[in-house]
């Protein structure tokens, strides 16, 4: 395989050319231009507006306009209890809800300095790795689509509706699934779930090489994204980029590694990383995690414990005056949360950190001296979600 | 870490553990000197989070401004929270780590706190001519600017 990656590669066309910073010029050169992309631009995954100053075909500077979906969500659980606000999470990163009810759950558990059952922590993993695939597919489905390539799509929105069907079948719904309660879950899993569960893991992983001979070794795909976008591991950290992106340069950071919640210490697994940080590495890390995924759904299912599925937790929360900060390793990234309790039964404030906003923040850094088309490439590959970046 | 802070500052900070947790709550006087530590002797090199609570009846300090560290040396986490009175500014980290910059315009918008030293303190989420700050306790769940609603919308509310 790397033979054959080796002749196919080229080196990158894209010259990346120093800009001047910071200096905003009222009147433009005769040979620049002012473009606006977005919001309602199907290349922006939901409401992006991004300002581009343009030298010809070469961006001289990017400025994210953001805001569009700005919904509240902060003010809204200080004004809901800690149970009522748990729905809302699932509104942020909608296409990875688990994930999002997981951290808040873990972090009002934190809170009430209870932890869920073992039965409830190693189903939580289950369904959180689930959406990790679901959300990786997606992501490639659609950057694939933006670079041009319409066929991936529909092999991995086929594969995904695999994911929530089992979503369906466990908790009712396939997308917001507010799948966790606070101290465990809600639902026991139904009959023949481990069976699904694995049964869907052989059938993904042919899927997955599947997608591999669409795109890996595709001399177009390799054209659009190697050597574009590329992120230095220090510029990464610089900018507090974290998940497959902060990985693809080099760094093995894992929050599941590095700092374990619900039941990850139990599963072996690898953290994929690339070395350019450019677009064509984040493509290959975030495929081998899906394969790390079913690897720790495979093992996961196979030694589900016995036992009760939710902790016992008083009906009436209220945790004791105090703050903590809680995060997960979401498909995304770091997805933290902040909550401070003032000990009443609604959160005195509860701070999101969300992985998108934070990465959206390195578009500009990415894209300064790049081509028009793949500044579509970088939105694709930061694996931005609209919802979460606005709250 | 706590003694080598604690021989420089003093009684300028306070380190604190609560559930596992470390946090320093620093004197606003000290915070700016003690995040640059931080990040230089501390290996801090990752700046997670910058935000705010709001106290309104804490007079004379009515915010709690806090930044979440990581360092990926030490594999550790640490918060550091500082409190100023409304209407007083914060010290700006951008110089210190590039991510701050997003999240203390975030921090204006929805506070109204002032970031000292950072390059380009606008509103973020909120349109620009936007009233008031909603973060704040005092601004109403429904609340909104009517003003602006009217005159760019084009409608009486927006609810």
């Amino acid at each position: 395989m790397a033979d054959i990656l080796k002749s196919e590669q080229s080196p990158s066309t894209v010259e990346h050319i120093e800009t001047e910073k910071g200096v905003d010029q009222p009147f433009l050169d005769a040979t620049e231009l002012i473009l606006n992309m977005g919001p309602q631009h199907p290349s922006t995954h939901g409401v992006l507006r991004v300002i581009l100053k343009l030298d010809g075909e070469k961006v001289l500077n990017a400025e994210c306009v953001i805001g569009y979906l700005h919904r509240g969500v902060e003010k809204i659980a200080e004004n809901r209890t800690y149970t009522m606000f748990n729905p809302y999470v699932d509104r942020m990163d909608y296409v990875a809800a688990v994930s999002n009810g997981l951290g808040y759950c873990e972090a009002v558990e934190k809170l009430l300095n209870i932890e869920a059952p073992p039965r409830a922590q190693w189903v939580r993993t289950i369904l959180t790795e689930l959406n990790r695939i679901a959300s990786h597919q997606l992501w490639l489905g659609t950057h694939a689509l933006d670079i041009g390539a319409i066929t991936p799509l529909f092999y991995t929105f086929r594969d995904r509706e695999e994911i929530l069907k089992i979503f369906e079948k466990y908790c009712g719904a396939r997308l917001t699934t507010h799948a966790f309660r606070i101290g465990g879950c809600q639902y026991e899993t139904y009959d023949g779930f481990e069976q699904d569960v694995k049964k869907f893991c052989d059938f993904v992983t042919p899927k997955v090489d599947e997608y591999e001979t669409l795109l890996t070794t595709n001399r177009i795909w390799l054209e659009r994204t190697k050597g574009v976008g590329i992120l230095r591991a220090q510029d990464c950290i610089d900018l507090g980029v974290t998940g497959p992106v902060l990985r693809a340069s080099g760094v093995k950071w894992d929050l599941r590694k590095a700092q374990p919640y619900a039941a990850y210490k139990n599963f072996e697994f690898e953290i994929p990383t690339g070395q350019n940080g450019d677009t064509y590495d984040r493509y290959i890390v975030r495929i081998a995690e899906m394969r790390q995924a079913l690897r720790i759904i495979r093992q996961a299912a196979d030694s589900i414990p016995e036992g009760p599925i939710m902790g016992k937790v008083p009906k009436v929360m209220k945790p004791p005056v105090g703050e903590v900060y809680h995060s997960i390793e979401a498909p995304k990234g770091e997805l933290g949360y902040f909550v401070v309790s003032d000990g009443s039964t609604q959160p005195y404030r509860v701070r999101v950190r969300p992985p998108s906003f934070v990465n959206l923040a390195a578009l500009s850094k990415m894209v300064e001296g790049a081509l028009v088309a793949d500044v579509v490439a970088v939105i694709g590959t930061l694996d931005i979600v609209l919802g979460e970046v606005d709250r | 870490m706590v003694t080598r802070l604690r021989n420089r500052y003093g009684s300028g900070i306070d380190p604190k553990t609560y559930l596992g947790q470390n946090y320093i709550i620093a004197d606003v006087s000290v915070v700016g000197e003690l995040l640059q530590v931080m990040r230089d002797e501390e290996q801090f090199d990752y700046c997670v989070d910058v935000t705010a609570v709001h106290y309104p009846q804490r007079k004379g300090q009515e915010f709690d401004v806090v930044w979440v560290l990581y360092s990926f040396p030490r594999n550790e986490r640490v918060r550091v929270k500082t409190m100023i009175k409304d209407g007083d500014p914060a010290p700006s980290v951008v110089e210190l780590w590039a991510s701050a910059n997003w999240l203390e315009r975030e921090c204006y918008d929805m506070f109204g706190i002032r970031f000292e030293g950072h390059p380009d303190l606008r509103r973020i989420l909120l349109p620009d001519g936007w009233q008031g700050f909603p973060l704040r306790k005092e601004y109403g769940i429904t609340q909104q600017d009517n003003e602006w609603v009217k005159i760019n919308l084009g409608i009486e509310s927006g609810r």
